[in-house]
């Protein structure tokens, strides 16, 4: 069994004098900074905040901090990690003021009752994606990533959605690397299990229940 | 190996981030165990699932609008900033 293939980014270099022009003052490099990652910036806050609303919020709150703190951007990390980390941080305080009753925090590491030993073993049908019509794939997919704590979303989406490597995820987050490890196996497990209930083989061969 | 072990190197060989030796050893461990085979493949195809799903695209008409949004707001910003 082959490897993920992992996502292949912009050069960085290129990166860096976009935003070197823009700390210097130009709106157009910084706004060609916004084109370039506002779609993942919306995936990410709209994964972690799951609204539409919020997502939209995060997006603009955390292009306008970035835009008044570039200044601080040393260029240690890449840009985009930066910017990630700020809308994160953006997207978790919506989801307190939205669930103030539940402690949100990308700390806690949850201890669930379906942790890491897989139950399902069924396989599953050869094309599963193609067993649903694709807005019933959207939403089957949607609810099952709701259902994952936000620390483990959270770093699923960073890591396997938007593609950013273990180191990346790790500092766009604040969490030590075997941290994100840990929450991503579990959550890729969780994710699985319950996918499995969609997508396994089933003896009339349609999958549909 | 056993299966306990082979799935908690699962993210590691899934990320093709293991030496040759122990990407060898849990290799040798999906040939015959069916059950780590299954999950391992069912774990890789959901994130190659939700990896492909375009799952919360921005619309083009919305991320116009928020990106002028996001524009004017920095336009104020800087205009504010230089009163000061």
């Amino acid at each position: 069994m082959s490897a993920i293939q992992p996502k292949i980014g912009e050069p960085v270099s290129e990166e860096l004098a976009l935003v070197q022009a823009a700390k210097n003052g130009d709106d157009s490099a910084f706004e060609e900074l916004v084109k370039r990652y506002d779609r993942n910036v919306f995936r990410i806050a709209q994964h972690i905040t799951q609204n539409r609303e919020d997502a939209e919020d995060v997006v603009q709150d955390a292009f306008l901090k970035a835009y008044g703190n570039l200044e601080q951007f040393q260029g240690q990390s890449k840009f985009y990690t930066w910017l990630v980390r700020i809308a994160v941080n953006e997207a978790l305080m919506k989801l307190r003021r939205r669930r103030p009753e539940r402690m949100v925090s990308l700390d806690e590491d949850v201890k669930t009752e379906e942790d890491s030993v897989p139950r399902e073993i069924a396989d599953w049908s050869p094309n599963p994606e193609q067993l649903y019509k694709q807005s019933e794939l959207k939403e089957i997919l949607s609810r099952t990533i709701q259902g994952l704590p936000p620390s483990f979303r959270t770093v699923f989406v960073l890591r396997d959605v938007e593609g950013l490597s273990t180191e990346e995820t790790a500092e766009a987050l604040g969490l030590s690397i075997p941290a994100v490890k840990s929450r991503l196996l579990r959550a890729r497990l969780q994710l699985r299990e319950r996918l499995s209930r969609y997508f396994q083989k089933r003896e009339s061969g349609d999958g549909k229940k | 190996m056993k299966c306990s072990e082979f799935l908690q190197e699962l993210t590691n060989y899934l990320d093709g981030a293991l030496d040759e030796r122990t990407k060898a050893e849990l290799e040798d461990h999906l040939a015959w165990c069916h059950n780590c085979y299954v999950v391992c493949d069912t774990t890789k195809k959901t994130i190659e699932i939700y990896r492909d799903s375009e799952l919360y695209e921005l619309p083009d008409d919305l991320r116009g609008r928020l990106r002028s949004a996001i524009m004017a707001k920095c336009q104020q910003r800087k205009k504010t900033q230089e009163k000061i």
